[in-house]
């Protein structure tokens, strides 16, 4: 037993060493492993997911030589202080609770949320003129996108799910133009949509883009563009220990790159059937 | 316990308190007119008209008031074109309209079956009494069967206003922010459902309270023979100033 426990506590003092020494070139990342398609196992058991293939290619991009291991969910932040390995890929969205605790690399996913219509609806036809709005700092381009939309879905009803980000932004930008309808759960929104009770909803692209391929969601259709940061949230980042923020800096910079030379639309559109990258 | 949360939460419950007595208030006054036509065939020798009233109560009474407005909800949802057709569309596609619609046909088979009980109680004498001064039909129904129906009939109706009452809380299933509507949506954003309930069953009680004293003034002004010189509780519980029976003394002045 002490034997064991010497070699315990050298393997982690060599581990936290080679941490300490900033050189980041063997780097142990931890993902969940159960999160269709962000991560999970395939029928032979290898991790498989947008995430895994991100992290490969995040890896290269670093020079650095990565290992992947499986963690369950609720232990995932305790075991990265505890320094069984050096970084969390695992669909981890930034919260400010999260904050406190450990730090993050920039956002990579920010799959935000779209309006639906029905297909037979007039505003089906609506076009803000780009596909992407970032809250976060919004820019001409986008401001105009923005009222565009406020101008063609002024005086509508539009329903949401309550207290979800959805509603916040609702409330926020569109909340003195249109009617707003809350529900309690998706599938009862998707039904007053069908009924014609509201004539847009608005929810996480992450759910529209698999229910609008299946027949539930035949007669709906996406308009406008994809919104995300502001009120939806800073999107999901790579989870690192606070003592090691330049390893998140180098995090930040690979993602960066592998956002602006359309990598990550690659994977994105591969594993999640659109593109929910963050903007680069 | 959150005060904070509490301090919150309570101006908001109180501002939805005008959406739950709109949907109290215009269902049971609604719901009224048509228990007192459905009482009316339930008693009628036409086996048809019979058939059809005691058919509608079975039904409504039979059946979760949540399905009926789910039902009406989301049921006439599904059949929007059948509805546009024939004009109905306009009003079905507003959640108000559908609420009020259920929680009226709700109430109609309830009350209709106090009513009728209480039709059923007005006792034989005065309707003959009656007929003797040359009373009938409607004259006889407005005159002596409904005011005497209606003071036998106020007590269970009590009961009626306040299960409405309550009832209206499922208004909220159908994206109505009625009391309990907006108290689960802070609850959704807070996830503190134990003060967030506590002040909406405040609410409530309060609502409920007020509904006890306005049907117990109803009862003493439309019978006041069975409350005058009534002795005080106390004074029953002794005896002083009622017969052996306990009865008080103008109870048993009516029964001699």
């Amino acid at each position: 037993m002490k034997k064991l426990l010497t070699i315990v506590a050298v393997a982690m003092a060599l581990a936290t060493g080679q941490a300490m020494a900033g050189q980041y070139d063997s780097i142990t990342i931890a993902t969940e492993g159960a999160y269709k398609p962000w991560n999970f196992k395939d029928a032979a058991g290898n991790l498989v997911g947008f995430e895994i293939d991100f992290a490969k290619d995040l890896c290269r991009r670093m020079g650095a030589k990565c290992k992947i291991v499986e963690q369950a969910w609720d232990g995932i932040i305790p075991s990265l202080q505890a320094g069984k390995y050096d970084a969390i890929i695992a669909g981890m969205s930034i919260t400010a609770k999260r904050q406190k605790v450990i730090t993050f690399s920039r956002n990579y996913l920010s799959g935000g949320g779209g309006l639906v219509v029905m297909k037979s609806s007039p505003l089906a036809g609506f076009d803000a003129g780009i596909k992407f709005i970032n809250l976060k700092d919004v820019d001409a381009g986008e401001k105009a996108a923005l009222d565009k939309i406020v101008g063609t879905f002024g005086g509508k009803t539009i329903g949401v799910q309550t207290a979800t980000t959805h509603e916040n932004f609702l409330r926020e930008y569109l909340g003195k133009n249109v009617t707003i309808r809350s529900y309690d759960t998706q599938e009862n929104l998707d039904l007053d949509l069908q009924a014609g009770r509201v004539d847009a909803a608005l929810a996480s692209m992450d759910y529209w883009v698999p229910l609008l391929k299946s027949e539930k969601g035949a007669k709906f259709k996406h308009v406008g563009p994809q919104m995300s940061g502001g009120p939806f949230g800073a999107g999901t980042g790579v989870g690192i220990r606070k003592a090691d923020q330049a390893l998140a800096d180098i995090f930040s910079k690979a993602i960066t790159a592998a956002l602006k030379d359309g990598t990550c639309e690659k994977m994105a559109v591969k594993w999640f059937g659109y593109n929910n990258c963050s903007a680069p | 316990m959150d005060w904070e949360l509490i301090g919150e939460s309570w101006p908001v419950l109180v501002a939805a308190i005008p959406e739950t007595l709109v949907l109290a208030i215009s269902s049971l006054a609604i719901g009224f007119v048509l228990a007192i036509g459905i009482a009316v065939l339930r008693l009628s020798d036409n086996r048809l008209a019979w058939a059809a009233a005691y058919g509608y109560v079975y039904v409504f009474r039979s059946t979760p008031l949540l399905v009926q407005i789910f039902l009406i909800y989301y049921g006439s949802g599904q059949f929007r074109p059948f509805f546009e057709d024939i004009g109905l569309w306009y009003f079905l596609r507003d959640p108000w309209f559908c609420a009020i619609t259920a929680l009226t046909l709700n109430t109609a088979a309830y009350a209709s079956e106090i009513i009728r009980g209480g039709i059923q109680s007005v006792p034989w004498g005065q309707l003959e009494a009656a007929r003797a001064c040359g009373m009938s039909g409607l004259l006889l129904f407005r005159r002596i069967i409904f005011p005497i129906a209606i003071r036998q009939a106020l007590p269970g109706y009590g009961n009626e206003i306040i299960l409405m009452v309550k009832a209206t809380s499922l208004a909220s299933t159908i994206t109505i922010l009625e009391v309990t509507g907006e108290a689960k949506k802070i609850i959704a954003a807070t996830w503190s459902p134990v003060e967030v309930f506590i002040i909406a069953g405040a609410i409530y009680l309060a609502i409920n309270f007020a509904v006890t004293r306005i049907v117990q003034w109803a009862e003493v002004r439309l019978s006041p023979q069975l409350y005058r010189d009534r002795p005080s509780w106390f004074a029953r519980l002794t005896g002083a100033g009622a017969d052996t029976a306990g009865r008080s003394p103008a109870i048993s002045d009516q029964l001699h």
